[in-house]
């Protein structure tokens, strides 16, 4: 018996996978891959040309957006997350959840110290 | 299926007369669940390597958010935009190459498979070849990490003023200077002199190489490019000023660490690469196949997030 794919549920193989697909193994598409592959370029595009426009405090969040919707592209289908056990894809949510948590809460007080980190260059501190 | 229908139908597969795979490990009871626990432990270590990650994003973001315009300035007078868009698309490209790989292998496509891995490999190295040219131009203009960098303060041929909260007056003993040094403490009027007037303090080949500075030519009328980005540096405040070198340290530590998983990945694809002459993989069996191109995908999912934090600062 198969952990990845239940007995109830149909096994997703390939659509254009051919007479040579064998059972249980999930293919991706060509062409999933290649529209991956279309949307990935055509948002490399994307965040180069919203960085030319002025958009204020908006043009960080604007970048990270378009990297997020990347990343989810390359997770869910180069790296398979959309047909895996959920547990992977939760094992990266987790991962991402403590790099925010971190940056977020070291960011959160970092103007508390700020004014004490001025540059103490080394002919100072030899005297 | 019952658990111990399970574990009958899962050692007979093992064990079983004719059923046999050689892959299959003893404590697993069929190859869906060896594959699967394979993958489970290949993102585990993935999430570590993205908490490795987080800590260089959070110091970028602290540094950022705290000197929004130094990380203007140097990304735009240093860093090229067309250099971080074409390795951007080489590295997302490989990517595909690689997943085209992992289909082929699944599919018993050996020729595809072995294209593929070619492909991915030339995609990596292509990348580290800009990656190259991009450090080596850095490297002519003197920003690298540390005081290795012009606008490190504590640099003697730092461009950058002292900030004025700092006490300007003489020492009122004087230390002597330490053995490497032959004067160890700059003036303080020295501070963004022309650096060629600077006495040294490190005497190697590198500091030497910033100390000298080709002469003016007369051609020289019109400002170069790097007078223009000496006159944006100097619109910078003194704090700022002195956290340009930040900036760098940043980059090079991320994309630097980001480069040693490229290394680390080519070896890795150069490995599956000699298993598949080998004849190693077909669909029963194409676990490592699948996991280094997990491993490739991450490193691709990262720079994604550099490319627009480092080369896209607005």
């Amino acid at each position: 018996m198969s952990l990845t794919h239940s007995n109830d549920i149909p096994a997703p193989v390939a659509d254009d996978a051919g007479p040579n697909a064998p059972h249980g193994v999930h293919a991706v598409p060509r062409r999933t891959l290649a529209g991956v592959y279309g949307l990935l370029i055509l948002f490399t595009v994307i965040t180069v040309a919203v960085s030319k426009v002025d958009l204020g405090q908006a043009n960080i969040w604007a970048a990270l957006l378009i990297a997020v919707i990347k990343g989810g592209l390359v997770t869910m289908y180069f790296m398979h997350l959309r047909w895996d056990s959920p547990f992977n894809g939760l094992i990266l949510i987790t991962a991402l959840f403590f790099v925010s948590l971190f940056v977020g809460l070291a960011l959160l007080d970092s103007h508390s110290y700020e004014p004490q980190m001025k540059p103490t260059p080394m002919y100072i501190k030899t005297r | 299926m019952s658990t111990a229908s399970t574990e009958i139908s899962g050692h007979s597969y093992a064990h079983g007369p004719g059923r046999h795979d050689p892959h299959l490990a003893h404590h697993f009871d069929t190859p869906e669940q060896q594959f699967t626990s394979a993958k489970l432990g290949m993102w585990i270590f993935l999430g570590t390597e993205i908490l490795m990650f987080g800590g260089l994003f959070c110091a970028y973001s602290i540094y950022r958010h705290n000197h929004p315009l130094v990380f203007k300035f140097a990304a735009e007078a240093y860093l090229s935009t067309k250099w971080g868009a074409i390795n951007t698309v080489i590295l997302i490209t490989s990517s595909l190459t690689m997943a085209w790989g992992v289909r082929a292998a699944q599919l018993n496509q050996k020729k595809l498979l072995i294209i593929c891995l070619v492909l991915t490999l030339m995609g990596a190295a292509g990348f580290l070849v800009v990656k190259t040219i991009e450090y080596s131009a850095k490297l002519d203009e003197h920003v690298w990490v540390g005081l290795w960098n012009k606008y490190n303060g504590d640099n003697d041929a730092s461009y950058a003023t002292p900030p004025p909260e700092q006490p300007t007056t003489r020492p009122m003993v004087q230390i002597p200077a330490p053995a490497y040094s032959p004067v160890a403490m700059a003036d303080d009027a020295n501070i963004g002199q022309d650096v060629s007037q600077i006495k040294p303090r490190f005497n190697d080949s590198f500091s030497q190489s910033i100390r000298k500075q080709p002469p003016r030519t007369e051609s020289d009328q019109k400002p170069s490019g790097e007078e223009q980005v000496g006159e944006r540096y100097k619109q910078l405040s003194a704090s700022d000023q002195w956290h340009v070198n930040t900036f760098f340290s940043c980059y090079f530590l991320m994309t630097g660490l980001h480069g040693i998983h490229v290394i680390v990945g080519m070896g890795l694809i150069s490995w599956i690469l000699m298993r598949t002459l080998r004849n190693d993989f077909s669909s029963e069996y194409f676990t490592p196949v699948d996991l280094v191109g997990l491993y490739w995908h991450l490193v691709d999912l990262i720079w994604i997030f550099l490319f627009p934090l480092l080369y896209l600062i607005h």
